[in-house]
């Protein structure tokens, strides 16, 4: 899709609500998965006959496997607190952008089959038979939300439209309307262990070739193992931190820290990967699958700790299921949480006086730092609620003289996605997020504007990425985004600790 | 006894039925639906108390609608709370003799009748003028605040404009509970008022009014951030867990 098929949305002083504009964004949908995708994860290759039917039970089969999917159904009042809270409806107008208006789609539908008013009156109370045009709109809209939980802050009873888009996608692949980008994801994680489905040899590559450049930049041999058996840490982070701008400054800077840590650690050709997919299609089985390869790893090279590096919904993942999918973990070092995240053990570093940074190097800089919806909302670091908040600031600020932060309604808990999150970062939804990401492109502007802020810390792979690509649509330079580990790799005074 | 009588207190004894069976049956289906992950909208709580507190702190206050919406939050404070009050001082009907606080309670139902009324119009404006309430609303959401309001201002004209038996009222409904029947006034407006409270302790179990269960049954909101510390194995869960061989 070429640049100039949409328009940009206009970058305001203030937040605004935009005035409904039905089917504004009726047109965006990603790329169907193809047949040979979707046998590979177990799902019909095509739309099945009798696809109504099926859709239909499948629904009830979610409703008696998950009760937020079923109490979320039924406790909604249609109070409106949350049709101005998501960055899609913010940005695009469109009314089934609208978080109670995106759950609509699906419980038009289950209100038809599974209710006694909808039975009976389904005109009184908006149910509908499943039909081939909603369907559509299921595959539009359920695409069009990064399952980011925003909603789930401000509605009354907590109903996570997140909850709803995951469980509405498994339906449709169960009938074989798959996402390309997803399920090919998906598919490379089963086969070869990582997102991009980076082999061994060119993973050892680039490690080898990360150990070149830093010792040639800071004439200190840090090391960037992979599939070390008996390393203390495995590390298990994105595979965009391998090779993409600005990731693998971030993977940079792990391995800067844990060589100032003196701590041993690798990376697994097995579990390559931090980031989960089949958390945005829903699919328990296809989690469990790819989280257990991480025990696998874990027990094969016999580490004693997890790390994740960097990564929004693969911490979520690895904070709040791993546990539950991949644990128990009786045979890692029971004094340590697991997993951990790469802040905790560079924050832990910096309690200690384990590390020596000095922000000076990023006096160039200008630092204010974006909440990734999943670190937020959907997991924890540190020991208290609202560490996850914390820790990322305390750590930029450690490596940091100039840290600033944005309007206080776009982070924290009520931070914005970056609009790529939720399996929509793919060239098929561009027009869908640079207008998703209106709500931290305006927030950012301001600071930028105000304090001269020149930098923005991430610390998703997904994020950054989204931010890289999107930044130029509102005429910011795609190198504002930086990976908080980034700005300790510049400030961390290696050969100081030694 | 008249044919009046008998309808309402069969009406009444079938309602109480519906609700209470319904919202058992809701309550038993929503309790034994697994929560396969955790999944509390985070920053939560560490412990089963904090999380108690935060339900609790949302049953009563409101806590995410305030953060979201201040004008929702307040019109649906006075509709709540006013019904809440007024809720209390019906119970005068139903108990003798009436205890000490639900007398001290009485002269406020009367405000609080009134303050119940205006919260659902301000409601029901934002679905009519706000566009975005105007297009998540269906017939149903205007008929259920239709109905809130009509029992609502029926209740108010007994109060203000007819004078009600309410001596005979109490009889009623007090004979209905010691299943010896007495017989109920026939005026138009009681009439009313208590059909409609008929029909929506009958819509209870089946419409949006199981937001009152929902919210405590909420994983959003009634979970504890302990994942890593605990595993959450559902039982459908269970049999994938175990055929790992490692
Ligand atoms: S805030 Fe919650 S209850 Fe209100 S409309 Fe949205 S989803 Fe429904
Ligand atoms: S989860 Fe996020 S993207 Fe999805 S509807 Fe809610 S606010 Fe929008």
């Amino acid at each position: 899709m070429a640049k100039e098929e949409f328009q940009v949305p206009e970058v305001r002083e203030h937040l605004e609500i935009p005035p409904v504009v039905e089917g504004a964004m009726a047109h965006s949908q990603p790329f169907v998965a193809a047949a040979d995708h979707q046998s590979l994860l177990g799902y019909p290759e095509e739309l099945v006959d009798g696809w109504e039917d099926k859709a239909v039970e499948k629904m009830g089969e979610m409703a008696r496997k998950y009760r937020s999917f079923r109490v979320f159904l039924d406790a909604c009042v249609k109070c409106g607190a949350c049709t101005d809270k998501c960055h899609y409806y913010l940005g695009t107008g469109d009314p089934k952008n609208m978080p109670v208006a995106r759950q609509d789609l699906l419980r038009q539908v289950y209100r038809r089959y599974y209710t006694l008013g909808g039975k009976l009156f389904p005109g009184l109370v908006g149910a509908k038979d499943m039909s081939k045009e909603i369907f559509d709109d299921w595959y539009r809209y359920y695409h069009q939300c990064s399952q980011c939980r925003r909603c789930s802050v401000f509605c009354p009873y907590g109903i996570d439209t997140a909850e709803i888009s995951m469980a509405a996608r498994e339906i449709m692949d169960s009938v074989g309307l798959g996402q390309k980008y997803c399920n090919e994801i998906i598919g490379k994680v089963h086969k070869i262990g990582n997102n991009l489905g980076l082999p061994l040899p060119a993973l050892e590559d680039t490690m080898e070739g990360l150990e070149e450049d830093v010792e040639e930049d800071t004439g200190v041999a840090v090391k960037y193992p992979v599939n070390v058996e008996g390393a203390e840490v495995l590390l298990v982070t994105p595979s965009a931190d391998f090779f993409a701008e600005p990731h693998v400054d971030g993977l940079i800077g792990y391995g800067k820290v844990f060589h100032q840590a003196g701590v041993s650690w690798t990376v697994s050709s097995h579990a390559s990967e931090a980031a989960n997919f089949a958390l945005f299609t829903g699919s328990y089985e296809h989690m469990f699958k790819i989280s257990n390869r991480i025990r696998e790893a874990a027990l094969e090279l016999g580490v004693k700790r997890i790390v994740f590096g960097e990564c929004g919904h693969a911490w979520r993942v690895a904070y709040s299921f791993l546990n539950t999918l991949a644990g128990p973990w009786d045979f890692l070092d029971p004094r340590y949480p697991v997993p951990q995240h790469i802040m905790e053990f560079t924050y832990d570093l910096i309690q200690r006086g384990g590390i020596n940074l000095d922000p000076e190097a990023n006096d160039d800089k200008v630092v204010t730092v974006h909440d990734s919806c999943n670190v937020a909302r959907a997991s924890r670091m540190g020991t208290r609620p609202g560490d996850q908040f914390a820790y990322p600031r305390a750590v930029i600020k450690a490596s940091v003289n100039r840290f600033v932060e944005m309007d206080p309604n776009t982070t924290m808990e009520a931070t914005f996605c970056c609009g790529g999150g939720g399996g929509l970062l793919t060239d098929d939804l561009m027009e869908l997020r640079v207008k998703g990401a209106l709500p931290r492109m305006e927030a950012l502007k301001e600071v930028v504007e105000r304090d001269g802020v020149t930098h923005m810390a991430a610390m998703c792979a997904i994020c950054k990425s989204q931010f890289t690509k999107v930044l130029p649509y509102y005429g910011m330079g795609m190198d504002m985004v930086v990976s908080v580990h980034q700005l300790v790799s510049e400030a961390i005074q290696l050969g100081t600790k030694d | 006894m008249s044919l009046v009588t008998v309808a309402y207190a069969v009406a009444f004894y079938l309602a109480t039925i519906i609700l209470v069976g319904g919202l058992i049956y809701r309550i038993r289906e929503y309790a034994t639906v697994p929560s396969p992950l955790k999944i509390p909208t985070m920053p939560a709580p560490l412990t089963p108390m904090g999380a108690f507190w935060r339900v609790v702190r949302e049953v009563i206050f409101f806590e995410s609608l305030f953060k979201s919406n201040k004008w929702i939050w307040i019109f649906g404070v006075l509709f709540h709370a006013g019904l809440a009050v007024v809720l209390i001082r019906h119970l005068r009907y139903f108990i003798e003799p009436v205890w000490f606080w639900v007398v001290l309670i009485q002269p406020f139902g009367v405000y609080a009748g009134f303050a119940m009324v205006a919260g659902l119009f301000g409601l029901w404006g934002r679905r009519v003028v706000v566009d975005r309430v105007r297009y998540i609303s269906s017939p149903s959401d205007h008929l259920m605040l239709a109905l809130l309001v009509a029992i609502g201002i029926s209740g108010l004209i007994m109060r203000y404009v007819t004078r009600t038996d309410v001596i005979a009222v109490k009889a009623f409904f007090m004979g209905l509970m010691r299943f010896d029947w007495q017989p109920l006034p026939t005026e138009p407006v009681l009439l009313i008022h208590l059909g409609l409270v008929v029909l929506l302790m009958v819509l209870f179990p089946f419409s949006k009014l199981l937001h009152i269960p929902g919210l405590f049954f909420s994983p959003t909101r009634n979970q504890w951030d302990n994942a890593r510390e605990k595993r959450h194995l559902a039982t459908w869960a269970a049999p994938m867990d175990a055929q790992r061989d490692t």
